[in-house]
């Protein structure tokens, strides 16, 4: 290692030989900023985090020797040290020269600690800048002073502000290779003012600078005597922190667990979202709406007084009110809102597209509800800002799109506050996290639409009948003999004088969902309203049977979801794909092997087999009416039909 | 009203993810390997279900090889955290005699990896806290929070699940499991500073005092017990050492020093030049060996 690196290398304050305990006290007094970095390779984003560790001396020696040789040996800027190589970190992407995730540098300064989110330039850049940017208060925008405003730096700029991030910093890198001339530097300004302006962003700061050199990313420059602002890491230890913002909201935190240690405890854990809360402090439980009192706060050193936003806390109450993990505590005056549908802006994260209409797991704060999207309103085209119409959201696509829960929830539009504006949408199937939303704000609807309540109730419909309804779900391939042994088992329910209805594909493809065709949107629709109408037939007491192929596992669920535990029973007609495909009834795997219908289940769509069915049979060689017996019989044993 | 220090942010954070894992876990568990980060993990989850105790128990994935010290603290620390001690060691290693003198790499991989694999899937733990920090190494920094492992308790870099806000998701499948970091935001100084901060205890080897040595590999290595194989000539030689990470005895490098007091070890360990993992001899491999033991199973 040259002496000229080493004397680079991470060199301790000298408060730290002189008075360490003097030191240690400053230090635990900082505060703490995240930023993320925006911008691609090109623009110097790895190098600029280099040079920023390197200059504050987070770079130990031993680490720095590895960095010369490392550039030495697949460095791009020839004899001198390549800072990229400091940031970018898995294997693979290293030999590529890419970045490929979220990465998190710390650094610290005199004045405060800093936690940076890297995230690459390529075309994951979405998902990956949406997350690194969740958790950020500031923004550091990447231009290249020779290229000026481009169509990615309107992206990442458009992505900060998306995300909510108040402080964004223009970092016009590169100035090196403009001559550090002002006229470059106030031109590029003047453009980002113009175009800031048309997507919301009121403010923000630019600063002329140079990672490969370094002027003015720690210390001001000799080279541009003309800039008299801060330099970057200047202005980045000035920049106000957010706690007071959301201290001054009225309170809310979500209840995280519920610590029942003996019978003389009950306290409600959680991180406090917003606000401040003091005992004797009168809150609500939302959404029941219980008022109550604060009896006592335990903070993280014992009881408290008072606590505040960020801090994690258990509170108890004064009154034995209901509540549980996913309710939300707030100020009794001034409690967020419910609603069970709403629109949010949505950022699709997934390589498999948004299915409109399939149930996903949605996650909001503590609470973990199923959740429905519409086809999109319309999808942002991030490098235009402007609206295009699309069926579906894809890997890294942003829309706008009305959200359906199976039951309320507590939230805040996003502009308020991110702990109760900001959900992720889960696949029920893959458990992958697919989403993240923003919600804008209730439908209207939601608030209007009131059940009616009804004096004539579900059981009494049940009881008149002296039966308890069913749903009888029979899934399986085309030609597995779903229709037939469905029509059998009502024919035998008739004539015990049990009161039926067999829904099956062609008393409902030819009225209620003629409109719908057998894409999978087009499936997942249909298979919805059948459900529906099932639930509404069994809410009047009728025994439902049901014959559809129902290829997705998630649409069954739905359907079970929909009903009162019990009444859904999932029937399961086994027969092999090469015996239904022999059997060929009406024709249509011939057609669907000779390409003349896409989307068919066995062929050319999947078919996910039920994991846990009541009833499961296979036709092969056997006779219908021995079918149906045993069909019959598996009901009657296990209780989902009275003989 | 002034705002959180960094460290009241990074303490509520540990301290929310710790309880969003009791919440939606069916079966919890806590990594200790009695080092300073398991102390603070500990201390922190003390912290979390006040005035109860946490509710899951800790593990410890033992090597037989760790320092006497160690093993004195760990049992201690356990009772008075009123929390179940689980110790897991290798049959298989047990039963081969694995050791540091004899097999190198297979000891880590045999008593640690293979250990890990196996206690979590005799006990069923569906998600083992453990004390990694993203400041650690160049591979941590990208690790999640909640890390996704499959049934075979593999790592896939690109399988994992993005973090928003603090949102977290939890959901798994039969058999699959999380491993999860409540430190990962922590700098090392962070760490040192809160033990300053709550008087939390550790490890006397972290302290120097006068222990017997022997010098090998340019590596200063301490004589815990009767099992060290001294090479022909060597001769124990009293130092005073301390250490800055703590593992297995005979593969855990020491440092000359003085510093006997937290001040002193802080003051020592920020005006040393050289990053902290150089102790532990496991690093000593390619500079992707991390993300390649991770892929294996490595905690």
């Amino acid at each position: 290692m040259t002496a000229a690196i080493i004397d680079l290398a991470y060199r301790p304050d000298d408060l730290v030989a002189e008075d360490i305990d003097a030191y240690l006290a400053g230090h635990a007094a900082k505060s703490m900023l995240r930023f993320i970095t925006c911008g691609s390779v090109d623009d110097g984003k790895s190098t600029l985090i280099g040079r920023l560790l390197y200059d504050s001396r987070a770079i130990f020696a031993d680490q720095l020797a590895a960095l010369e040789a490392d550039s030495a040996r697949v460095g791009t800027q020839g004899a001198n040290i390549d800072f990229a190589l400091l940031v970018d970190g898995l294997a693979a992407e290293r030999e590529q020269g890419i970045t490929i995730d979220v990465a998190y540098r710390f650094f610290s300064t005199e004045k405060r600690k800093f936690i940076v989110a890297d995230t690459p330039g390529h075309e994951q850049y979405t998902r990956n800048m949406v997350t690194g940017a969740s958790t950020a208060d500031a923004a550091v925008i990447l231009i290249d002073a020779r290229k000026g405003i481009l169509t990615q730096t309107r992206r990442h700029s458009y992505l900060a502000h998306l995300v909510g991030i108040r402080h964004i910093v223009l970092a016009v890198n590169k100035m090196d290779l403009v001559d550090h001339d002002e006229g470059v530097f106030a031109q590029i300004v003047a453009d980002y003012a113009g175009f800031a302006a048309t997507i919301g962003i009121e403010t923000f700061t630019a600063i002329p600078l140079s990672g490969l050199t370094g002027a003015n990313v720690t210390g001001p420059s000799d080279a541009m005597p003309w800039y008299r602002g801060p330099s970057l890491l200047a202005h980045l230890e000035a920049l106000p922190v957010d706690d007071a913002r959301e201290a001054a909201r009225p309170f809310r935190m979500p209840v995280q667990w519920v610590n029942r240690p003996d019978l003389d405890f009950r306290g409600f854990a959680g991180q406090i979202a917003a606000g401040t809360v003091s005992v004797g402090d009168r809150v609500r439980v939302v959404p029941s709406g219980r008022i109550t009192t604060i009896a006592t706060i335990l903070g993280p050193d014992g009881a408290r007084q008072v606590a505040t936003a960020g801090e994690s806390v258990t509170l108890t109450l004064a009154d034995e009110v209901d509540c549980s993990r996913g309710d939300v505590l707030a100020a009794a005056g001034d409690p967020p809102q419910v609603a069970d549908q709403f629109v949010a802006t949505i950022v699709w994260m997934a390589d498999q597209p948004l299915a409109p209409g399939r149930g996903y797991w949605l996650k909001l704060g503590s609470q973990t509800v199923n959740a429905t999207i519409q086809p999109p309103r319309h999808v942002v085209d991030v490098n235009t800002q402007g609206h295009l119409a699309a069926p579906t959201l894809a890997l890294n696509d942003i829309g706008v799109a009305e959200v359906y829960c199976d039951r309320p929830i507590v939230f805040e539009p996003y502009a308020d506050g991110a702990e109760l504006g900001g959900f992720i949408l889960i696949d029920r199937a893959t458990n992958a996290t697919v989403a993240a939303g923003m919600i804008d704000q209730p439908l209207r609807r939601a608030g209007n639409v009131h059940w009616q309540s009804i004096d004539v109730t579900r059981e009494a419909h049940a009881a008149q009948k002296g039966q308890s309804p069913r749903v009888l779900w029979f899934t399986g391939l085309s030609g597995s003999g779903k229709s037939t042994i469905a029509n059998l088992v009502e024919k035998k329910l008739h004539a015990l004088g049990r009161h039926s209805f067999l829904l099956d594909g062609d008393n409902i493809r030819h009225g209620l969902n003629r409109d719908l065709d057998f894409s999978e949107a087009g499936r997942i629709e249909n298979i919805r309203r059948i459900g529906e109408v099932a639930r509404l037939m069994a809410d009047a007491g009728l025994i439902v049977l049901t014959a559809f192929i129902s290829p997705f596992r998630a649409e069954r669920d739905m359907v079970r979801g929909l009903l009162p535990p019990g009444v859904f029973v999932e029937i399961f007609i086994d027969t092999p794909l090469a015996v239904a495909e022999r059997r060929d009834v009406k024709g249509l795997y011939a057609k669907a092997r000779a390409g003349e219908i896409a989307d068919f289940t066995g062929i050319s769509s999947p078919y996910e087999e039920p994991t846990d069915a009541a009833v499961q049979i296979d036709t092969t060689g056997r006779s219908i009416a021995d079918c149906v017996d045993e069909v019959w019989a598996a009901l009657v044993a296990d209780g989902y039909l009275e003989a | 009203m002034s705002g959180l220090t960094h460290l009241q942010r990074l303490e509520a954070e540990s301290i929310h993810i710790l309880r969003e894992v009791v919440a939606e876990a069916a079966n919890p568990v806590m990594l200790y390997s009695i080092g300073k980060d398991s102390a603070v993990m500990l201390h922190l989850a003390k912290k979390a279900f006040a005035p109860g105790r946490p509710p899951f128990p800790l593990l410890h994935v033992d090597t037989t090889w760790k320092f006497r010290a160690m093993y004195e603290l760990r049992n201690r620390a356990a009772e008075e955290a009123g929390m179940k001690l689980i110790v897991h060691r290798n049959p298989e290693a047990e039963a081969l005699g694995i050791n540091p003198f004899d097999h190198g790499g297979r000891h880590t991989d045999m008593w640690k990896t293979e250990g890990l694999k196996q206690a979590l899937t005799l006990h069923g733990f569906d998600a083992a806290f453990g004390g990694a920090r993203r400041d650690e190494e160049k591979s941590r920094a990208k690790e999640r929070i909640f890390s996704f492992r499959s049934a075979a308790h593999g790592w896939d870099p690109k399988a994992q699940r993005p973090e928003l806000w603090h949102l977290y998701n939890a959901r798994l499948h039969k058999g699959e499991s999380l491993r999860v970091f409540p430190l990962s935001n922590w700098t090392e100084l962070d760490i040192w500073q809160y033990i300053v901060a709550e008087g939390i205890e550790i490890v006397p080897l972290y302290f120097a005092a006068p222990r017997p040595t022997v010098e090998r590999d340019g590596m200063l290595l301490m004589v815990d017990d009767e099992r060290f194989r001294l090479h022909p000539g060597e001769v124990p030689v009293e130092r005073s050492i301390r250490f800055r990470t703590l593992g297995c005895y005979p593969l855990t490098g020491a440092v000359e020093s003085e510093a006997d007091t937290l001040s002193a070890v802080i003051q020592e360990m920020l005006l040393t030049t050289t990053s902290e993992r150089q102790g532990r001899a496991i690093d000593h491999d390619q500079a992707a060996s991390m993300e390649k033991k991770k892929r294996e199973g490595y905690f």
